[in-house]
């Protein structure tokens, strides 16, 4: 099918820079599934009851790539959408969700992506999930994601999120269970600016002996903007979290990080950081002596920061 | 081509004010490598901070080739050819070390130019360019990074505050041959703040900074005799 040049534009700004509809894909376009594809090892079926497709990911798949953005442009709109992943064991996949919001108009434009993961024994899944908000309009761009895991023994899910910039509101939840042995890998970054509001919060629960989690979270806060973070971590068996929270404040914006940790076990151990600061002055410096202005040198920093 | 006239500087603590830098004038020719010297807490850092413009004086003016650049900002500095490594550069989270040497180039540099410029500051090359320039990395690593940061853009004047600190022997030795050969190119001239014999010995002049003044300052065959570490007229020089 062939795309128009907006959603091109959007794909790219969410990191789908070639989506060539090959291999297992969906494009959901507002609101409705624009085109979709299967390969030998991945199922996409539409739901029968709710908005939204299930993903059958075989046992058989090894280093795959599953492509399902969504892109908006209706002003107005309100899109809610139901994911559901089965991961059979030992399947090897990289998820490549996202969704960038165009819009020019007066009406707010909201996508609420509820995905849920069903991970099974000795499974590899990396998950990539940017959000990206543009367009002249007054309307607001609002992205409301919802995401469940359930990781079965032995296996390693890496979940990698960003929100780049233009989405005026974002409420995120995010719940994991983790079983025997396996490990969660969170990395997500988040910029917010102007009058924008972006609250994230994750539980994470590990309920299988020798599990682990690790989640890094870094934001950046500008203009007025308001961030809450509120990750939880319960160790319910012997288990192993780290959880680090780094902001960058500017400006007038606030940055609230609520951490919470729960050791039922004897032998789960938590840790929780998190720093919040501005930036650093001698940084700033150091990157003028390279002949960099004070407001370049912060867009580097910024930039490094949410690498 | 770098001339300083008359530079104070005064800072502000709970005592009230202190003059750090008291009427300091020199001179410093294309190609000359000047090694400032002198007690801790002397004001050597200061007057470094003045030429590359972190620190603004309250009297004098600074001109290069001609150029006043007393009221230029640090960024107007280094675009008129002024380059400076940090005494203790700062960290960068998320910054790898191939972006970081691009931006001090001023280009994208390949990953062999990176190795090149890392090699030359005695860092093992390839395996550096993917980490990050955060607190993973040792004080030796950072500062030996830093001095590769400048000597990744080519310069007039390149200054360099205490380069020899935290860096192991066999580093310290890459790092004298890069002054050597860019002291013998003679195309930028070099002014290192140290305390180190072997980099005082490869300077045309030396200055002592004492107090905020210019204790003395001459050629090095004339100031080598007056910088012994047993000599009452200068307590500054460390011996290898």
């Amino acid at each position: 099918m062939q795309l128009d040049k907006l959603t091109i534009e959007v794909l790219n700004k969410i990191g789908i820079t070639e989506f060539k509809q090959e291999g297992a894909f969906n494009l959901r376009y507002n609101g409705a599934p624009l085109c979709h594809g299967d390969s030998d090892h991945v199922t996409i079926k539409p739901k029968e009851d709710n908005p939204g497709i299930d993903i059958f990911i075989d046992n058989k798949t090894e280093g795959e790539t599953v492509h399902i953005p969504v892109v908006m442009s209706t002003s107005g709109m309100k899109d809610v959408v139901y994911n559901d992943f089965y991961v059979e064991d030992g399947a090897d996949v990289t998820i490549i969700a996202g969704c960038g919001i165009h819009n020019d108009g007066c009406g707010n434009s909201e996508h609420n992506g509820i995905h849920t993961f069903h991970i099974g024994n000795n499974c590899n899944v990396r998950y990539e999930e940017k959000h990206y908000g543009e367009g002249s309009g007054s309307g607001e761009k609002i992205l409301n994601p919802v995401t469940k895991i359930i990781i079965e023994e032995n296996s390693t899910f890496t979940m990698d999120t960003s929100q780049i910039k233009g989405v005026d509101s974002t409420v995120r939840e995010t719940s994991v269970i983790i079983g025997k042995g396996s490990r969660l890998f969170v990395s997500e970054r988040l910029m917010t600016h102007d009058t924008q509001t972006a609250i994230s919060n994750m539980d994470v629960t590990m309920n299988g002996a020798d599990s682990s989690a690790q989640i890094v979270s870094r934001s950046v806060a500008k203009n007025e903007s308001v961030q809450t973070f509120h990750p939880k971590a319960i160790g319910n068996n012997a288990c192993k979290a780290h959880i680090q929270c780094d902001s960058i404040i500017m400006d007038h914006a606030q940055v609230n990080s609520i951490p919470e940790i729960n050791a039922r076990h004897v032998d789960a151990a938590i840790i929780h950081e998190a720093a919040i600061g501005r930036i650093n002055n001698e940084q700033v410096t150091k990157l003028r002596t390279l002949g960099m202005t004070e407001e370049e040198a912060e867009g580097v920093i910024v930039e490094a920061f949410l690498q | 081509m770098l001339t300083v006239k008359n530079l104070s500087f005064l800072a502000s603590d709970q005592d009230g004010e202190k003059e750090i830098i008291k009427d300091v004038s020199f001179e410093l020719e294309q190609g000359e490598m000047l090694v400032i010297t002198g007690p801790n807490g002397g004001g050597k850092s200061t007057l470094a901070k003045l030429i590359m413009g972190i620190e603004l004086p309250d009297q004098g003016s600074i001109f290069l080739d001609g150029t006043d650049l007393t009221s230029l900002s640090i960024d107007e500095r280094a675009k008129a050819g002024i380059g400076y490594a940090f005494q203790q550069p700062p960290r960068f989270k998320g910054m790898t070390i191939q972006r970081f040497l691009s931006l001090s180039a001023g280009e994208d540099l390949s990953e062999e130019e990176c190795c090149r410029l890392l090699s030359g500051v005695g860092l093992c090359a390839r395996e550096y360019l993917s980490r990050f320039v955060d607190n993973t990395l040792s004080g030796g690593e950072m500062k030996r990074l830093e001095i590769a940061s400048v000597l990744a853009h080519p310069h007039k004047i390149a200054v360099f505050d205490e380069p020899e600190a935290g860096i192991d022997l066999w580093s310290f030795s890459t790092l004298m041959k890069q002054f050597e050969k860019i002291h013998k190119e003679k195309k930028e001239s070099l002014i290192l703040i140290s305390h180190q014999e072997r980099i005082i010995r490869m300077a045309d002049r030396i200055m002592v900074i004492k107090d905020g003044q210019i204790d003395m300052v001459g050629s090095r065959d004339d100031m080598l005799p007056n910088l012994s570490t047993d000599s009452p007229a200068c307590d500054c020089m460390e011996e290898e």
